[in-house]
């Protein structure tokens, strides 16, 4: 089964990088960009037949290893 | 006085230390990130570099190596644990300091001798500064930006748990002289109990007149005497 994973900086977190890109992009004419956060996107294959074990197993390693929940939020989702 | 570096694939400010302990007598091993027995130690140190070269996130993966669950339970024995730079980074993803090190504000790797104002010296590290000392010591780091949530943030400033801040030539803690955008001018913090330390700035850099300075020299001494 393959699941994403996608970590975010919260949202009260200073994204240093996402303010650039969105400097940017405004630089570059794109005027209707009201804001960019940069993130980290993880394609996870794993050897699990049940939707839900997989769910919960991917939600336990975004809390241990992939995201610093501290200042990170993390999306998942099945595909 | 017995001490350990660990040793992580991609430390490279593990000799510097070695080095400087030596200088002050504390006899020294260095082990490699892969054990999983600690020898008997006073102090445990985590060294500066790019552990893992920085993969996922500073010091995350280090912070899972199988040397580290005999790191957690050597500081839980109340065992002295430093860690400078990296090793700070790595400490935070250990769990064993709070807050997080974010990015520089600036986006910059930032590489220069900054000051310092050593903000408690009663604890085991410090304890041959003077209070409120004004002290210069080298930061290279591209994430040192301190950051914790204001709860954590009141408790660690009402613990007086903050051993360095970041200032100017004449001790004063402004927007201008912080370097990275720290909290409240953060440069290095200690655990509740004291018996943890870990900081930005790297005091084994300057040990020596020939080195330019010797204000790191004063940490090292006093881990010397116990």
């Amino acid at each position: 089964m393959k699941i994403s994973a996608t970590i975010t900086l919260k949202k009260d977190v200073l994204d240093p990088q996402g303010k650039v890109v969105n400097q940017t992009l405004k630089n570059m004419g794109y005027n209707n960009v009201v804001s960019v956060r940069q993130g980290k996107y993880f394609e996870i294959e794993l050897n699990e037949s049940s939707k839900e074990n997989a769910k919960k197993i991917v939600e336990e390693i975004s809390n241990k290893l992939l995201a610093n929940v501290v200042i990170e939020d993390y999306k998942i989702k099945i595909e | 006085m017995k001490s350990s570096v660990i040793v992580f694939p991609g430390s490279n400010c593990d000799r510097d230390v070695a080095i400087a302990l030596e200088k002050y007598q504390i006899k020294n091993k260095m082990i490699w990130h892969n054990d999983s027995s600690l020898p008997k130690s006073d102090i445990v140190i985590l060294p500066g570099g790019f552990s893992y070269g920085d993969y996922l996130r500073t010091g995350c993966i280090a912070s899972k190596s199988p040397i580290i669950n005999e790191v957690i339970k050597h500081a839980e024995k109340g065992g002295l644990v430093l860690g400078i730079c990296n090793g700070f980074q790595i400490l935070i993803e250990a769990g064993l300091l709070p807050g997080v090190l974010l990015r520089n504000k600036k986006l910059r790797f930032i590489s220069k001798n900054v000051s310092l104002k050593v903000t408690n010296t009663q604890n085991q590290f410090c304890k041959n500064y003077k209070d409120k000392s004004i002290i210069k010591l080298p930061i290279a780091h591209n994430e040192g930006n301190y950051f914790a949530n204001n709860k954590v943030l009141k408790e660690i400033e009402d613990n007086n748990l903050v051993a360095f801040k970041y200032c100017n030539e004449k001790g004063e803690t402004s927007i201008e002289s912080n370097p990275n955008g720290s909290s409240n001018n953060i440069a290095g913090i200690l655990n509740l109990k004291k018996n943890i330390l870990g900081m930005m700035p790297h005091p084994e850099r300057l040990i020596d007149p020939i080195l330019s300075g010797e204000d790191g020299s004063l940490l090292f001494e006093s881990l010397n005497k116990l």
